[in-house]
């Protein structure tokens, strides 16, 4: 099953060497991985995208909460949480095709923030399923390359459930 | 001060006496430091050696061995130490110089990224960026290497870093709010363990390296002879419990005894004390301890239900908690019953009896555990031994009884074959008044051998007993028994003479060739204290280590004598 951990770190040269180290040295798999600053400048916080049975994830949070420069790890996955994405897709745009392309930005309250003769780059954010809703839209018209920051959540303040 | 006067002024605050290590370019500045200090440096001959040296003095006296080496080979050299020292939970505080920090990532002269390539195998690590943060890292790095699962912690220094000139003030106390071991056991835990352990009619404890680490040896004993308890102990374990106590099942394992391994499968209630479930104990996962509710008390949370389910994990050390659980029984009224457990116990005992350990005897070769078992009588039990990795650390285990914690130093871990002799030096060094004695094999000796010049420097009266079988004999063991006996590069043609070997370096070297000449060698040995010995004992060549459970089969299938 996959998890979302969000993880509070030391911001320290090493530290995500130390996080990745861990993950590849004992054979547990990363999805993806982003990192920044809090808006305390000696934290960071890492939201790792991870997967494995129940038996694996204690293992990864015990481990993560063994590294010397971690200061908090929380498991968002059974709670309530926002996670969001950003993509940038550079997709392909001839003058017959340009209309559909900005009705299709437009549906998901996308952006474009580029454009060229022959293409336009869209900026969209949004969790998993709505990057790949956009992307499957803008397939046909040929999509030239694409760069996402891989997940970044919170858990949410006001807990409902339960 | 300089960089390096506060880090030795740093050391000796700490109550450091004895640093091992080999000089490079880049630690010049502390080696001059040195120079006027009353630290003890000892000079080895190869870093590897230094590290092991290191953990073989935390071992025998429970205090953290340093080590002081150069950048770049002299770090690289350090990591088997290092990984050895981190497998088994040993705390060593490891100093490398660095290249200065303009320099670092030039690709410079002796530069290695030895922070990046410790990482994986240290508890923690640190570069010194800033002089300004050098004092408080060395106390960082010691009370990370001491406190909650101690480990080896490693120090890189810039040369400019320990050039530089900074005010000395050295903290009282460090505060890590992201490093908070957890010490106390948790009591509601504690309680239902006890009440478990009460209600069990077959329980075994099953004592690892953590009984020793903790020193809580007195605490499981009296614990254990409370309740009657039975108990079996890793190869990490032993002297943990007294190896001559009639609750004491030997070893349990791959090269566990019968009634040990015996007695985990069949028990009803497992109480591992220190212990992390290592494959080499286990064997196959699935089946081990079928029928046991398991309790499992450990101070590093990831060793619980790695391997197999816990059913009441008791996060903490060792020896505050069995001292807690021995509070509850005396608040729970429970006292010790003459009877207890007397089926479960004679159970235990007719297993023991169809299968003690034992070995063909011979009367014209030496068979190697009867050196053990003679090394045992003449030294009384009473000497630190240490052991090389392979069937002379196994017959080691098995055949020499030990009654005290810190008397036994073995890479369990990692097994790294040459970590016995350098581990007895630093024994020795900690302990001039002890008998200290490596057991090794014909291979393992020859990894470190460049170390006896260091103990003939220092005059250190440390023996070795090579079981000479002119084999890498566990390897060879393996090979005959799964791979029809094709001894693929494991006879070892070319051999020293290890008796001149050891003239040569200005030690003393003797042999026994038959088992009449066994117990004069070790006299003479134990008589020579000015000076190293190596007794070489020409030992039966294709000799085995019984009882063996074969990799990946459950424990209580063993292959025996």
């Amino acid at each position: 099953m996959r998890h979302t951990i969000s993880v509070l770190v030391d911001n320290e040269f090493g530290v995500l060497s130390r996080v990745s180290g861990l993950f590849s040295g004992r054979g547990f798999n990363i999805e993806s991985l982003c990192v920044a600053e809090t808006m305390d400048p000696k934290v960071s916080l890492m939201t790792i995208v991870t997967s494995g049975d129940h038996k694996v994830i204690e293992q990864i949070t015990k481990q993560l909460n063994k590294l010397i420069n971690v200061i908090k790890v929380n498991d968002l996955t059974g709670q309530e949480y926002i996670e969001r994405e950003l993509a940038l897709i550079k997709v392909h745009s001839t003058e017959d095709h340009r209309a559909e392309i900005l009705r299709i930005v437009d549906i998901f309250r996308a952006k474009v923030v580029d454009v060229g003769p022959k293409s336009y780059t869209v900026e969209i954010t949004g969790d998993e399923e709505k990057i790949r809703a956009i992307s499957e839209l803008l397939r046909p018209f040929g999509i030239k390359e694409v760069a996402r920051t891989g997940r970044i959540a919170l858990a949410r303040s006001l807990k409902l459930k339960g | 001060m300089t960089g390096s006067e506060i880090l030795i002024t740093a050391l000796e605050k700490e109550g450091v006496d004895t640093i091992f290590g080999f000089p490079g370019g880049a630690v010049l500045p502390v080696y001059d430091a040195l120079f006027s200090s009353s630290l003890r440096h000892v000079v080895v001959r190869h870093e590897q050696g230094a590290v092991h040296m290191a953990d073989g003095y935390a071992r025998a006296t429970g205090k953290p061995g340093v080590v002081l080496v150069t950048s770049g080979p002299g770090a690289t050299n350090t990591v088997t130490g290092i990984a050895t020292a981190y497998m088994d939970s040993i705390p060593l505080v490891v100093l490398t110089g660095q290249v200065p920090t303009a320099l670092i990532g030039n690709d410079a002269f002796q530069e290695a990224d030895i922070v990046g390539i410790t990482r994986p195998c240290t508890k923690h690590n640190y570069l010194v960026k800033d002089i300004k943060d050098l004092a408080t890292i060395v106390k960082k790095a010691f009370y990370i290497a001491m406190s909650g699962r101690p480990g080896p912690v490693l120090i890189d220094l810039p040369k400019d870093v320990l050039t530089n000139t900074e005010h000395f003030r050295y903290p009282d106390e460090v505060s890590m709010p992201t490093y908070q071991p957890t010490f106390r056991g948790h009591s509601r835990q504690i309680r239902r363990a006890v009440e478990g352990i009460l209600q069990a009619e077959r329980p075994v404890i099953y004592a690892g390296g953590g009984v020793v680490l903790s020193d809580s040896a007195k605490e499981l004993l009296k614990f254990a002879e409370r309740l009657s308890i039975p108990v079996t102990t890793t190869l990490m374990g032993l002297g943990g419990f007294p190896g001559t106590h009639p609750l004491f099942l030997g070893m349990l394992g791959m090269h566990g005894t019968y009634c040990a391994n015996m007695a985990v499968t069949n028990t009803d209630c497992l109480i591992a004390i220190g212990a992390r479930f290592d494959d080499r104990v286990t064997g196959k996962i699935d089946e081990f301890a079928p029928y046991a509710k398991i309790i499992h008390i450990d101070i590093d949370p990831t060793s619980i239900s790695k391997n197999v389910k816990v059913d009441i994990p008791i996060v903490g050390d060792v020896r505050l908690v069995v001292k807690e659980m021995s509070r509850t029984l005396s608040e729970m009224k429970v006292r010790g019953k003459k009877g207890r457990l007397a089926g479960w116990r004679r159970q235990i005992e007719g297993w023991d009896n169809t299968h003690k350990l034992s070995y063909k005897k011979s009367v014209n070769k030496i068979k190697p555990q009867y050196v053990v078992e003679r090394l045992y009588e003449l030294t009384k039990g009473e000497a630190i031994i240490a052991t090389e990795v392979g069937q002379n650390q196994m017959w080691t285990a098995q055949f020499f009884k030990f009654n005290k914690p810190r008397t036994f130093l073995t890479s369990g871990g990692l097994g790294t074959m040459g970590y016995g002799f350098p581990a007895a030096i630093g024994a020795q060094i900690a302990c001039p008044g002890r008998v200290v004695i490596d057991i090794a094999g014909d291979g393992s000796i020859q990894m470190n051998i460049q170390e006896l010049a260091t103990a003939v420097q220092y005059r250190l009266p440390v023996k070795v007993a090579i079981l000479n079988n002119r084999f890498l004999g566990m390897v060879r063991q393996w090979q005959e028994l799964f791979y029809g006996s094709r001894y693929s590069s494991t006879c070892i043609e070319v051999m020293p003479d290890f008796v001149r070997l050891a003239e040569s370096y200005g030690a003393a070297g003797l042999r026994a060739a038959a088992p009449q000449e066994v117990d004069g060698v070790i006299k003479e040995a134990l008589s020579i204290k000015d000076r190293p010995v190596i007794m070489d004992f020409v030992v039966d060549r294709e000799e085995n280590v019984y009882p063996m459970v074969p990799a990946g089969q459950p424990i209580n299938k063993m292959l025996l004598v």
